[in-house]
Parts: structure tokens; C-alpha cells; sequence
């Protein structure tokens, strides 16, 4: 074999260069959508409105070299892992003894979640923390999720991403790691704790899977309430009944029929209004960026990850992600290995501590937090940093 | 007031004309289409397959041709009229033979108009289709609101409820006293709806979907009731992505269903496995089941196209989320339907209603058969054997006979 063949595990250097063209592509059909009209009520999904900014403020101000140069800055790698590309950003603290994070991020999602992140986790001391908590950072795409190669066969659920993710740590020589994660990238992460890589010495969570199976039961049935719910469980309950009984149609169509979408391949509007439309108070937090009143999103934090989508055309690869895994996303899935906690307040429900503490009998790290939902590296990444910190000092 | 100014009741005669730009338009955005990546298995539980929908937008974007159903529809006396403050389309043909008894029959989604064509010559011309001059039907095929030449409701509270009184009037309107109804899919849905609501001169219904379903468990005793109660969970388990989509957050698919020609393709293209396999098999095969041709199937989606209704369409099944969870929590039983109800199961669908469901649901059940073929779109697939199950249903209800 000679030294310029490329072998399957080698780790290659990866660019982020999109062509012009594609761009300009993107902007026509933008500007040729043609539009549904007003909703009859504020329930029926992402408003006119809020998409109508949307559209024109991405046709026209927006602006994805800028995102990209920010994007193409950061060391990007690829390497083959159970037959598919896999894409990662790795950036190590200059601190040699830091600890190795892998963050995993979710759906709508993409390592961009993760950006605002990077610099307080591995560089500590530039924000307000001690150089002992400083990490050295692994951030992936999930198959078929943005770089990633598009997986062609079936099987890529959640366990066995979290293989493809111990042979990457592997790859990357690291012994002894932690990771991290929330939607997708909370069940990839427990996944990971359940196979108890020799490595891993815990994890951390923003969307811990702590439903006990009598609420979990009560809720897929629509039984009665369990008795003797705390206030905490009782709110976490009724929570997660609202959003099983009306928030759960994009993913129940992901889940059974990724591919009938062509609708997000073919228009952006489309895939937008698609990814826009995944939890009710991520969704305010957007709608209220595009009315000019942003809080932990900005329009540009929004439409870089929508073009990101768009532009690897990965919103139907993406959405198999659901068609493959036949985990319950709240389900208690009985990590063993030391966890952390973090609840945000406009996450998809509430973790309470009794939950939690059952949930993962290593508790090492429960906290509630004043501020965030379901994006938390990505709408607060100074609190969710601080809550890593927190997690993995004991860890160390 | 003058005979030149239309009053909101009148009776507006309605044409079809699809201004050439939209058809260009139309076709300009098929052949700019961009596809995902190929799905991972060798059948449609990933949804419709790639290889179904780059046939169809091949045909769309090429070889189809709409002038030709625009010709058959203005073949046909086609009105609209304003009724609690929507517009509705309807296409409205008597027939010649004397006594003919009057049938309102209501498309469901992911259908129109476009599903009735072909049973307006055997219904209303019987005797050029196999059948007796006294089983001739006067027609009226109304658009849903918000479906295909209706308009589409600017305000909440149009569910089946509403709907079937809108219907009410409009025979009332037409001036028929004495009539039947009959719908499949959200048809059914209205229709079971008019059946409770009892409107005077409605004598019957007929349903070819057994909708009660929805509401409750039902019996699994028999062989029968079991294989049923089967395909019902597997629907609910794993068919019932577009529906809750649509009943939870109808505006939020729509904007892909207005802008992308494939993607309304691919939306209406799965509603069911039966439809779905007869439906891909007429483009990749090029071999129709039945009626379902590839132009009738084209037909239809070009209609919703040209019409942008896929959001008002899809914001129907939100109406009726919404009414059945106000019912729900009501905890009230609807009123029972006392007038007479037949029921026709199709073999290939959803749900194979077994006799003993459709007495539960209908305790005057005067008519139920099995049928030997035909799915979903009954009245579109088997337009002929459609038609002799009406007038088989409808026989004993003719004549001022007071059964």
C-alpha cells in the first residue's frame, strides 16, 4: 500500500466549501415560493407570518459565507466508521491533560447546536472558569446528518451510532471520555452508557429519560393519571400528556414515512417551516427571533442550520433516524455508569429530581436551571457549560 | 333589487379554466425538482419510493395533459353557491329518467371531485350501464370546503358537522325534498354526520368507511372482528403519520404542499398500503388497478396543484380533531342515527369492516355487503360495481316508500 492510499480508518482533513451556484439556487427558490394562505388558528403549526420573515430575510440579508468562514475555521475531519463517512469537528483544549467530550447533537439539530460551546469547554480560563475543567471536544455528525455520509443500508439506530462513537474515541486515542447530549444525542449518549465502553467514566444529559413505566404507560394509553404524583411529577406528567396528545405529528410521520417527505427536499420554505415546527417553546423562542425580538437564537443561529440542511440535502436521511430507532425517548433505560442532569425550563418536559434519581442510581449532578430549552448548548451555552463543568469535575 | 345582482344564495353556474401560465409554472417546477436520497428498503414502509415518484413527476412534467379532465368536468354542469359564508362548488347532474331519486355523494382527502366522475353515467344513466331505468339517481357532487373549486374557510368550525349541514341546504337549495347520501373517507365523515343530524328529506345514507371506529374500541370475538381490529392497529401503530400531521399542525406541512409539486404528489400518494400499491404499480408498471389510471391519479393531485388547496384541505382533519376532543371530553354520546344505513366493505380498505361492527355502530342497518374488489377509492377504483351498490342500498328507499 503506498502512503498516499487512503485506508478506512485513517482520519482525513475535512473543507466546507459550497459552491456558488447552489447558493444562488437556494435563493431562487425562495423567492419563487408559492404560499399557502393564513392559518385559521395560531395552533395549526408555524404562522404565516413568522415564515414570511423568515423567507425574506433569507432570500436577501442572509448570509452563508459568513456562517461558513466561522464554520470552516474550526478543524473539521472525516473517517469511515461501519461503512460510513463519518463527519466530526475535534478541538483540543491546549490543555493536555483535559478531559475528551463527545457532545452529540439531535433533530432538528446539527453540530452547529454545539458551536458556542466550543470555546468555554476548551478554553476555560478565557471564560470565568478554572483551567482544570477544560475538555478536549469531539462533536460529530450523526449518520446522515449534515457532513456525514448518508447511510445505505438500514440498521443505523441509536446503539449502533453509539458503537460507530467508541470507535471514534478509539480512533482519536482517547482512553478515558465523557460525553454529552440531548434529544437524539441524549439517546445515542445513554445508548453509549448502556454498552459500557471501557473509557467512558459518564455522561451528561439536558433531556434525561426519566419517565417511570407506570407514567410512561398511562401516557401511550391515555389511562388515568398514576396516583401519589409528587407536584413536580404531576406537572412533568401533564406536560408530556399535552405534548403526546398535539406535539407529536412530525415525528410520528418521521418515524413511519422519512420518505414520503420529498416536501423537504424540494423547498426550502418547506423544510423550514419543517424544522421550525419541533417543540411549542422552541418554536416561540424562533418565531419571536424573526419578529425582532430574539432571545437564545438569533435569525442567523436559525437559518445557518436550516441552509446547513439544505444544502447537504439531508432532511430525509436525517428524518430515518426515527423510522430506525425503536427506543421510547423518555423511557427509563437503566444507566448504571455516573450521570448528569441538567433541567432546563422550556424543555420538552421537566425532569423532576425523583425521577432523575431512580432513573440513573449514579446521580452525580442534578440542577435546575433559570434559563433554556430543548437547544440548551445552542440557546445558553455558558450555563449548559458550566453545568458540564459541574458534572465531570468529580469525574476527572 | 335588480335581476342582475346575485344574492348569496343564488345558484352560480361554475367553468373550469386553468390559465396556461399555471400549467407552465407547473411544469416548471417538476422539472426543477430535487429529490432526497433513494429509501433503504425494498417496499413503501419508508414511504413512497423514489422510483414511484420520479415516474410520476417523468409523466407530470412531460406526457400529462390537463385540458383533458378541464374538458371532462365542463362536460359536466358544474355550479357554485354560497352557503354559511363559503362558496361551494358542486357538479350537479339530473337524470333523464323520471322519479330518479336524488344522491349527494361526498369525496374524502386525499380525493375530490375527481374520485365521483366515472359513476355519474351509471348512477344517472343506469340503463346504458347494466342497470334499470328506476335505479336512476339525480347527482350532486359537492367539493368540500376548502377542497378543489370550493373556497376554502377563513374562520374555525368547519368539521363534518358543519359540513353536512352546509349540505342540508344545499339540497334544500336544489329543491329536493326527498334524498339519500352516501360518502367514503371524510365523505363518510360528513355523512354519518348528516345521518345524526336527520335533516327533513333525507330518507338514508350509505358509507363505504366504517368512521365510528375512530371514536372507541371495538369488538375482536370473531375471525372477522379480529383480522379488522388488526388492520386498525396496525393503521393507528404505523399509517397514521399524515393524519396526526394533519390534525395537530396542518399549516406547518403545507407550505411544502403548496410550493413543491412532488412533495403534494408524495403526500397524497400515501394514504393507505392498498391505494398506495395500486397507485405505484399504474406508474412503474404501467398497469392501472381498476379506474386507477395514472392520468386519474394525476388528475387529482393537479387539481389540488391549481386549486393551492393542500392546506385547506389538510386543515379539515384539524376541524375534526378538534370536535372529536370536544366530544371527548364532553363525555356525550352523539345522537344515534334512526334513519336507515347501508354499508359496503371494500376488500382492500384500511380496515375490513365486518358486519358485526357496522350493526354496533348503526343499529338500523338495512343494508351491508361485501364486495369482491376495490379499496379506498371505491367509487373511483370500481366505479361500475359502486354504482350497483347504491342502487342495491337504496332500492327499498325509493317510491315514497315509507320502509
Amino acid at each position: 500500500m503506498s502512503s498516499t492510499a487512503q485506508t478506512a480508518t485513517e482520519i482525513r482533513p475535512f473543507n466546507v466549501s459550497i459552491p456558488e451556484d447552489e447558493l444562488a439556487d437556494l435563493r431562487r427558490r425562495i423567492a419563487a415560493t408559492r404560499w399557502p394562505d393564513r392559518e385559521t388558528d395560531a395552533s395549526q403549526g408555524v404562522q404565516l407570518e413568522t415564515i414570511q420573515a423568515l423567507a425574506a430575510y433569507w432570500a436577501t440579508d442572509y448570509d452563508w459565507r459568513k456562517f461558513e468562514e466561522r464554520f470552516a475555521a474550526l478543524p473539521h475531519f472525516i473517517t469511515e466508521i461501519d461503512g460510513v463517512d463519518i463527519h466530526f469537528i475535534h478541538v483540543r483544549s491546549e490543555r493536555e491533560d483535559a478531559l475528551p467530550l463527545i457532545v452529540t447533537h439531535g433533530w432538528p439539530g446539527s453540530t452547529i447546536e454545539q458551536l458556542k460551546i466550543i470555546d468555554p469547554l476548551t478554553d476555560p480560563t478565557a471564560h470565568g472558569a478554572d483551567s482544570a475543567d477544560a475538555f478536549h471536544l469531539v462533536i460529530p455528525s450523526l449518520p446522515g446528518h449534515g457532513f456525514s455520509g448518508k447511510p445505505r443500508e438500514t440498521g443505523w439506530d441509536p446503539i449502533r451510532i453509539a458503537k460507530a462513537w467508541i470507535v471514534l474515541m478509539e480512533r482519536l486515542g482517547y482512553t478515558r471520555y465523557v460525553a454529552q447530549g440531548g434529544d437524539w444525542g441524549n439517546a445515542v449518549t445513554e445508548q453509549l452508557a448502556l454498552l459500557k465502553p471501557e473509557g467512558l467514566l459518564g455522561i451528561h444529559t439536558n433531556m434525561p429519560a426519566t419517565v417511570p413505566p407506570e407514567v410512561s404507560k398511562a401516557l401511550a394509553t391515555g389511562g388515568p393519571k398514576p396516583d401519589g404524583l409528587s407536584g413536580d411529577e404531576e406537572k412533568a406528567y401533564e406536560i408530556l400528556k399535552h405534548f403526546f396528545a398535539t406535539g407529536v405529528g412530525y415525528a410520528n410521520e418521521m418515524a413511519n414515512r422519512p420518505q414520503t417527505l420529498y416536501a423537504i427536499a424540494d423547498s426550502p420554505v418547506g423544510l423550514a417551516a419543517w424544522m421550525l415546527d419541533h417543540d411549542e417553546r422552541s418554536y416561540q423562542l424562533i418565531a419571536r427571533a424573526f419578529a425582532g425580538n430574539p432571545g437564545g437564537l438569533s435569525r442567523d443561529d436559525v437559518l445557518d442550520n436550516v441552509t446547513h440542511y439544505w444544502l447537504t440535502n439531508t432532511a430525509v436521511s436525517s428524518a430515518r433516524l426515527y423510522w430506525e430507532s425503536h427506543l421510547a425517548f423518555f423511557d427509563v433505560k437503566g444507566v448504571e455508569i455516573p450521570v448528569g442532569v441538567t433541567v432546563f425550563p422550556d424543555e420538552l418536559y421537566p425532569a423532576p429530581q425523583s425521577w432523575a434519581e431512580k432513573a440513573y442510581p449514579k446521580l452525580v449532578h442534578y440542577n435546575r436551571v433559570e434559563e433554556g430549552g430543548h437547544f440548551a448548548a445552542w440557546e445558553q451555552p455558558q450555563i449548559l457549560s458550566q453545568e458540564l463543568r459541574d458534572t465531570f469535575r468529580s469525574l476527572r | 333589487m335588480t335581476s342582475r345582482v346575485e344574492t348569496p344564495t343564488e345558484i352560480r353556474p361554475f367553468h373550469v379554466e386553468i390559465p396556461e401560465k399555471q400549467l407552465d409554472d407547473l411544469r416548471r417546477r417538476i422539472e426543477a425538482t430535487r429529490l432526497p436520497s433513494k429509501e433503504l428498503v425494498e417496499d413503501r414502509s419508508q414511504g413512497v419510493q423514489l422510483a414511484t415518484i420520479q415516474e410520476l413527476a417523468t409523466y407530470w412534467g412531460t406526457e400529462y395533459d390537463w385540458r383533458k379532465v378541464e374538458a371532462r368536468l365542463n362536460a359536466l354542469p358544474q355550479f357554485t353557491t354560497e352557503i354559511d359564508g363559503v362558496d361551494i362548488h358542486f357538479i350537479h347532474v339530473k337524470s333523464e329518467h323520471e322519479n330518479a331519486l336524488p344522491l349527494i355523494i361526498t369525496h374524502g382527502w386525499p380525493g375530490s371531485v375527481i374520485e365521483l366522475l366515472d359513476t355519474v353515467g351509471p348512477l344517472t344513466d343506469p340503463t346504458a350501464h347494466g342497470g334499470r331505468a328506476e335505479d336512476a339517481f339525480d347527482l350532486v357532487l359537492p367539493s368540500l370546503p376548502g377542497y378543489g373549486f370550493s373556497r376554502e374557510p377563513t374562520e374555525v368550525g368547519w368539521n363534518a358537522g358543519r359540513v353536512a349541514q352546509a349540505w342540508a341546504e344545499l339540497m334544500n337549495r336544489l329543491g329536493y325534498t326527498r334524498y339519500v347520501a352516501q360518502g367514503g373517507d371524510v365523505g363518510a365523515a360528513v355523512t354519518d354526520a348528516m345521518g345524526r343530524q336527520a335533516p327533513e328529506g333525507l330518507l338514508g345514507i350509505h358509507m363505504n368507511l366504517l368512521v365510528t371506529v375512530l371514536a372507541g374500541p371495538q369488538p375482536a370475538e370473531s375471525e372477522q372482528e379480529r383480522a379488522a381490529a388488526d388492520q386498525l392497529a396496525t393503521f393507528r401503530e404505523s399509517g397514521f403519520g399524515y393524519f396526526l400531521e394533519m390534525a395537530t399542525r396542518p399549516q406547518t406541512i403545507s407550505y411544502a404542499l403548496l410550493d413543491s409539486p412532488v412533495a403534494l404528489a408524495a403526500w397524497l400518494l400515501d394514504h393507505d398500503t392498498d391505494s398506495y400499491y395500486k397507485i405505484s404499480r399504474a406508474f412503474v408498471d404501467g398497469e392501472a388497478v381498476g379506474n386507477l389510471t395514472r392520468d386519474h391519479i394525476v388528475d387529482n393531485i393537479t387539481l389540488y396543484w391549481l386549486t393551492g388547496t393542500g392546506a385547506s384541505a389538510a386543515r379539515s382533519y384539524w376541524e375534526d380533531g378538534q370536535a372529536l376532543a370536544q366530544a371527548l371530553a364532553g363525555g356525550q354520546a352523539p345522537p344515534e342515527i334512526s334513519l336507515p344505513v347501508g354499508f359496503t366493505t371494500f376488500p382492500g380498505e384500511i380496515w375490513r369492516t365486518p358486519r358485526s361492527w357496522a350493526e354496533k355502530a348503526y343499529p338500523n342497518l338495512t343494508y351491508f355487503n361485501e364486495v369482491e374488489k376495490g379499496g379506498h377509492f371505491a367509487a373511483w377504483e370500481e366505479p361500475q360495481l359502486f354504482a350497483e351498490e347504491m342502487r342495491a342500498a337504496f332500492r327499498s328507499l325509493r317510491n315514497g316508500g315509507s320502509s
